[in-house]
């Protein structure tokens, strides 16, 4: 059934619909709406759920933990500085290889306090071993989320699904909620592979020493592996169920292209507005989007570009002393290629500024009248900044 | 060994685990799970438990155990709660088991969230009265006068020891109690009244001597907390609700032998001991003010 949803409350609906067991959140802006409505769900009885309002994002994810092991389906949500403040627990969740299912609404980091959409929080918990996804409107958040429970238990790692705030958060759109029995086929209940049982009792999470920590720490590595082969195979049988699928990167008009915008988040959509009007003039721009940032994709990467494209990579976010984060990765999976396109880095919306069609049509014209990459990225739109500081 | 009449035989430690000799830790959680029973699940926070609880792939205990991080053991024993109900399992217990770090410290934002939210789970601290895992550093359980690797030398500590089943009680929630591992029975009871209790949080305080840290022989693990007991410093006493208390004992030793025995307050001079004497005495008389001197006698 079509309805019109918040971007946050598809991410409810996928969570209710995934007929998830144990909630447990803290409030955060953007964040808040999601499990509001969750809460109203347990408490009317439209999810037979237990919710736990914790007192905080650390404990939040703590008890999201302890649920998991105790065989729940599980989710949370958060933003920002919630997300910094589970920081410790994100690597216990993988490490313990629970499959928790989080909602991040992207937002910035402070100070000074911006509680408007910026990719830094949830880009600086790459190396903590969960999966993300990021999405461009709120059919995506939901078609992800119900996704996401299936992918998670299905490699026991978690799944962190990305959304802009505001821009995706707090905006309205007609989406295509299913009916329970056609989620229900395809995401059976949770069947833990390994759960806290009396009849068999156990002891995890325990102490390893050298001797054995590091095939631990490969085993999650040889599960991150098969991360991008298994979601195109659920992404199958959602499109069979459902009739939409995504891809871990999604490349259109890029065949002949001489720039390629690439570009994650909202500014996707944006960008195919742009895209559009630029092959309307006669321009041949492309676009990729990259929906999966963990596992990065590598081999769908190096695989979609011929090595006379330029590449225009559109970062949300900065790691300082070195640039925008999805131009890194992209560089570094390019490099090994024999032929590689160059990769020009460009920096626009910090703090919920505006991307707008010129920003990045302008950015598209940089990039076609430059022959080399600047060492550095290029920030967009800036005002005059006090060299002082 | 003689059998001690509410000292069930059955016993929940494997041989082998890897406490140091004379570890007021491990005493504790024999007795804790002798009262509670197999349909008991652990929840571990760091602590010298997840040493004690042995490495992969073995363990130290015949109930399941979860080991999480430090701050976390009110939360997820909360999870693990939810979990559990909603899979229809009310029968198992649910037991957080923390040492004074891990509850006076660092995860007393997530015991406090839980208690505050009315978790149904038991909560016991083993109390060491330091940061005994990493080498004896001061936590706010450790008490005046203690010599850490913290309060080194002259700058031993100078404030008290937090009273956490205080703060506890000020949660109002069901059941606080204090344990001593030299009273096995009056442990065991609290435990057995804890796991029947409903309505929130049961929390029990147990002081845990911890030899290496308090530097005494491994032997004496068990008579200095007797002695804590027997000087009213570490009393054991119920309190229901928050609010009702209940005074197990009244001991009538002074603090001075309990002192002289640890090598932790060896620099203490008599007018320290003196001092600490005056704290305990006070203590105890707004404690009995509290119970209304209402006192049972434990056997």
């Amino acid at each position: 059934m079509i309805r019109i949803l918040e971007g946050n409350h598809a991410v409810s609906e996928a969570v209710r619909l995934a007929r998830v067991q144990v909630i447990s959140a803290y409030p955060i802006t953007p964040q808040t709406h999601i499990v509001e409505t969750l809460s109203e769900y347990c408490a009317d009885g439209k999810m037979n759920a237990r919710f736990l309002c914790v007192e905080s994002e650390h404990s939040a994810m703590g008890a999201a933990i302890a649920a998991a092991m105790g065989g729940a389906r599980t989710f949370t949500a958060t933003s920002s500085h919630g997300l910094a403040y589970m920081h410790e627990l994100l690597h216990w969740s993988t490490g313990a290889r629970l499959p928790i299912v989080m909602a991040e609404v992207n937002r910035a980091m402070g100070p000074g306090w911006n509680i408007w959409t910026d990719q830094t929080d949830s880009l600086s918990q790459r190396d903590t071993g969960w999966i993300q996804l990021y999405c461009e409107d709120g059919q995506e958040v939901l078609d992800t989320t119900v996704s996401a429970f299936r992918l998670a238990e299905t490699v026991n790692l978690p799944v962190m699904i990305v959304l802009d705030a505001f821009y995706l958060s707090h905006t309205f759109e007609p989406v295509d909620v299913p009916e329970q029995g056609s989620v229900d086929r395809f995401l059976p209940p949770f069947s833990p592979r390994f759960a806290m049982d009396t009849e068999n009792p156990a002891n995890f999470g325990e102490l390893v020493p050298p001797g054995l920590y590091m095939e631990m720490r490969r085993n999650i590595q040889l599960a991150m592996e098969s991360v991008p082969g298994c979601f195109s195979a659920i992404e199958e049988e959602f499109f069979f169920q459902f009739g939409r699928r995504y891809g871990p990167v999604e490349c259109w008009m890029c065949d002949d292209a001489e720039v390629i915008m690439v570009v994650s988040g909202t500014i996707t959509g944006t960008c195919r507005q742009v895209v559009g009007d630029l092959r309307g003039r006669g321009e041949k721009a492309g676009l990729m989007k990259i929906k999966m940032f963990r596992p990065f994709p590598a081999r769908e990467i190096r695989n979609a570009f011929n090595p006379n494209q330029k590449l225009a990579v559109v970062d949300r976010n900065f790691s300082f002393g070195a640039g925008g984060i999805f131009a890194q990765e992209l560089k570094a999976v390019l490099y090994q290629a024999p032929d590689r396109p160059r990769v020009f880095e460009y920096i626009a919306g910090l703090g919920g500024r505006d991307v707008t069609p010129k920003t990045l049509e302008t950015i598209y014209r940089m990039t076609k009248e430059q022959d080399t990459p600047k060492m550095e990225s290029v920030w967009i739109d800036l005002n005059v900044v006090d060299e002082g500081i | 060994m003689k059998h001690r009449e509410g000292v069930p035989d059955i016993d929940y430690l494997y041989p082998g685990h890897l406490a140091c000799p004379g570890c007021g830790a491990a005493i504790a959680m024999k007795f804790a799970l002798k009262a509670l029973g197999p349909k008991t699940m652990v929840v571990l926070p760091a602590s010298c438990w997840g040493i004690i609880a042995g490495a992969y792939p073995q363990t130290g205990l015949k109930v399941p155990v979860m080991h999480t991080a430090f701050a976390t053991a009110g939360a997820a024993a909360s999870g693990l709660r939810a979990a559990l109900d909603i899979k229809g399992d009310t029968e198992t217990t649910v037991l957080a088991w923390a040492g004074d770090g891990g509850t006076f410290d660092i995860g007393f934002q997530s015991l406090s969230g839980a208690a505050e939210r009315g978790e149904d789970f038991i909560y016991a601290c083993y109390d060491n009265e330091a940061y005994m895992n990493t080498g004896v550093q001061r936590s706010s359980s450790t008490p005046y006068g203690m010599r850490t690797a913290t309060t080194p030398g002259t700058s031993w500590k100078r404030t008290r020891k937090k009273n956490i089943v205080e703060a506890l009680a000020a949660h109002r929630i069901p059941y606080a109690a204090t344990a001593s591992i030299a009273y096995p029975e009056d442990m065991i009871r609290k435990f057995v009244r804890a796991r029947s209790v409903k309505g929130g949080v049961r929390f029990i305080h147990i002081l845990a001597s911890c030899p290496a840290g308090w530097r005494i022989p491994s032997e004496s693990a068990v008579k200095v907390t007797r002695l804590a007991v027997l000087s009213n410093l570490f009393p054991l006493y119920e309190v229901k609700d928050g609010l009702h208390y209940t005074l197990n004992m009244e001991g009538n030793r002074p603090v001075r032998p309990y002192i002289r025995m640890q090598g932790r307050f060896s620099h203490l001079t008599e007018e320290e001991i003196e001092r600490i004497q005056e704290m305990v005495d006070s203590d105890w008389a707004l404690l009995k003010e509290k119970a209304n001197c209402k006192q049972i006698s434990i056997k």
